[in-house]
């Protein structure tokens, strides 16, 4: 008996000891953890982006703000995917990240659309947040930048810096997005200096730094010195700068790329935008909207290059900025003429914002045509 | 617009051919000993890459060109590594090779995106050739790289026609048995044409990051090693027809872009399809029955060779 009895007491103590070790260890971890809320629920968050993000503008941006709320929002946890192609892809990798955990879906490609729109039906409970389409759902939203207000305003910059009164413009798809932006420049370019024309040359591909750059070579061949870009990469600003020539960067500031060429140029922004979406999570305030944000917030005109642009000029391109941020001035304002003469928007109404979306005409001082025709 | 603007096309369409030159001469080389090598858009990637490195660390293009063929090189080499000794099929592995080469290009890129490149390849115009109407200008004012490339095409030519090592190439690509019973040895040939390839194909993507384009940017070669492989095809196997191919190829962007420019009312998609077409019609032409081996086609092209299966 006193066998069994030691035996017993030595069981007891065995498991005595394991749980006050188990008892401590969580105490312990308890104490290493102030914030027991941030560890239960972290706002889980999935980012796909459609290009990578060593591309040095449109999927680069995208995740310097992702960074950014990993750094600045300790209570967002963020997964993303990069070079997702829109397809049967992009679903599965949706999936993925929902089966981890994630809430909220950030895609970033136009492509996306109809795939998020099922996604959206599948899965009620993620928020879906799609950047540059149209399609909505209750759980999902739309969102974008006013992109052709910095177009404009580095058209300004471009009309004011030209010496032939000929501009160029490298332009990749013949996409409303990007047609609105070649007519913003045109129309920048053209409000300060009305004897300016803007010669474009379309590539029909984002990214291609070869190709961006045979494109700015052909305008300048042709006689412009300075060329406005739609395309993904410096090299258009490169090879401004080899035949001392000027540009205007996009996406991202490409100054260091360029300095003896790049003026400035449309940049984006995107973390101001993710911080309110994810705080409109947290609070329970999200809503389905289409957003369409306007400078200074997800767009804005990059720094200037104070050795090529003189301080009068910044000074009236700043003014200008600040009316269209007031909303004292907005830059499809008529009366607009397409290359043919013909008034699209009559004189003192604004385009309305649909037909901007669709837009597929080119303004008066144009020289070019949309490659479909 | 003046003769000026037509001349600059021709000056483009050089430029712009020559990375594809650099990487057809080499796939070249490799399908000649029977060896296809599907992984040029990769090896291409990993030359651009390891050569703007190089060259924004040491500030010496040279050295950048040098890594450059090295890396390529290397890629190659594991290709034929897995193609000739383990005989693994050649069109997965350069597939694989091409994937391969386009993540770890990406992954060393990583921190030199936005680097800019302290020293470029500048044209540098060859006296008195420069100075010759038309031609002086379309062909005589590129950088040093393009000039390497006009003397490599007739050296690819004398080698493969004109030298006994040459001769064995096109042996071991035609029939390695055969090639094998005269004492040739098969397997070490297809790997100096794989790595030689590699090498080429490396210098190619060098041409992007230190000439052409100078910066780094993931997937910069944007298709230019599936083209060099279509040229291939399109010059029927010959170096000469290569180049004449690689500037056509070239030009056509020179032209779409000069021609939105004119305002010619020609598409630029049309034009684009172009190269493709052509290589499309080629390759029928080439594959019809009893043409292929008029026409160059290396006779043993993507076939293993193994001694005890003769």
């Amino acid at each position: 008996m006193a066998n069994v009895k030691g035996l017993n007491l030595k069981l007891v103590a065995v498991v005595v000891v394991l749980a006050l070790a188990i008892v401590v260890t969580v105490m312990v971890r308890q104490a290493q953890q102030p914030d027991p809320v941030d560890v239960t629920t972290p706002l889980k968050v999935g980012f796909v982006f459609v290009g990578s993000i060593g591309d040095a503008g449109w999927t680069f941006a995208h995740n310097q703000a992702r960074l950014q709320i990993e750094n600045d929002l300790p209570w967002v946890e963020t997964l993303f995917v990069e070079s997702v192609p829109p397809g049967a892809d992009f679903e599965r990798v949706v999936r993925e990240m929902i089966q981890q955990g994630a809430t909220v879906i950030f895609g970033t490609s136009f492509g996306y659309m109809d795939f998020m729109v099922n996604l959206a039906q599948q899965y009620p409970n993620v928020k879906f947040m799609h950047a540059t389409g149209f399609k909505t759902a209750p759980n999902l939203s739309t969102y974008f930048g006013r992109v052709e207000d910095p177009r404009f305003l580095a058209g300004m910059v471009a009309g004011l810096t030209t010496k032939t009164n000929r501009l160029g413009y490298v332009a990749a798809h013949p996409i409303p997005e990007v047609i609105l932006g070649l007519n913003a420049f045109t129309l920048g370019a053209r409000l300060v200096n009305p004897a300016a024309t803007v010669q474009v040359v379309w590539t029909n591909v984002w990214f291609d730094p070869a190709k961006e750059r045979e494109a700015a070579i052909s305008l300048l061949d042709a006689g412009a010195d300075v060329i406005g870009q739609h395309q993904d990469s410096p090299a258009v600003q490169q090879a401004a700068q080899e035949r001392g020539a000027f540009g205007t960067g996009n996406n991202s500031d490409m100054r260091f790329m360029a300095p003896r060429a790049t003026l400035t140029g449309p940049v984006w922004n995107w973390f101001p935008f993710y911080k309110t979406v994810l705080e409109s999570v947290r609070a329970g305030t999200w809503t389905s909207t289409q957003h369409r944000w306007a400078m200074p917030d997800i767009v804005d005109l990059g720094p200037f290059n104070d050795a090529l642009v003189p301080k009068p000029v910044q000074e009236r391109v700043l003014a200008k900025r600040q009316e269209i941020i007031d909303d004292k001035f907005f830059v499809f304002t008529g009366p607009l003429k397409d290359q043919a003469g013909t008034v699209r928007v009559p004189a003192g109404t604004r385009m309305p914002v649909a037909d901007m979306l669709s837009i597929n005409w080119l303004v008066e001082g144009v020289i070019g045509t949309l490659p479909a025709r | 617009m003046d003769s000026a603007f037509y001349i600059a096309i021709l000056t483009a369409a050089i430029t712009a051919g020559t990375p594809l030159l650099y990487a057809a001469l080499g796939e070249l080389l490799a399908e000649r000993s029977g060896v296809l090598n599907l992984g040029v858009e990769g090896m291409m990637l990993v030359g651009a890459v390891a050569g703007f490195l190089t060259t924004v660390a040491t500030a010496n293009l040279w050295l950048g060109v040098a890594s450059a063929m090295l890396a390529g090189g290397a890629l190659a080499f594991v290709h034929a590594f897995l193609s000739i000794t383990m005989r693994a099929n050649q069109v997965v592995t350069g597939l694989a090779l091409t994937i391969f080469g386009t993540g770890i290009s990406s992954l060393i890129g990583r921190r030199l995106i936005g680097v800019p490149l302290p020293i470029t390849f500048s044209d540098t115009p060859l006296p008195f050739l420069s100075e010759l109407p038309i031609i002086g200008t379309v062909f005589f004012r590129h950088d040093p790289l393009v000039y390497l490339s006009y003397l490599l095409v007739p050296l690819v030519w004398v080698f493969l026609y004109w030298t006994r090592v040459g001769q064995n190439f096109v042996a071991v690509g035609e029939d390695p048995a055969a090639a094998d019973a005269v004492g040739i040895n098969v397997n070490l040939v297809r790997y100096i044409g794989v790595i030689i390839g590699g090498m080429l194909a490396g210098l190619a993507g060098a041409y992007l990051t230190l000439a052409l384009a100078p910066v780094w940017l993931d997937g910069m070669t944007a298709g230019r090693g599936w083209i060099a492989i279509a040229l291939v095809i399109f010059a029927t196997w010959n170096p000469i027809r290569a180049m004449f191919g690689a500037y056509l190829f070239g030009g056509v962007a020179a032209l779409g872009f000069r021609i939105q420019i004119l305002g010619w009312p020609i598409s630029p998609f049309y034009l684009q399809m172009m190269p493709y077409i052509f290589t499309i019609l080629v390759l029928i032409f080439v594959t019809y029955q009893g043409r292929a081996r008029k026409l160059g086609a290396p006779a043993a092209l993507g076939l293993h060779y193994d001694r005890e299966d003769r």
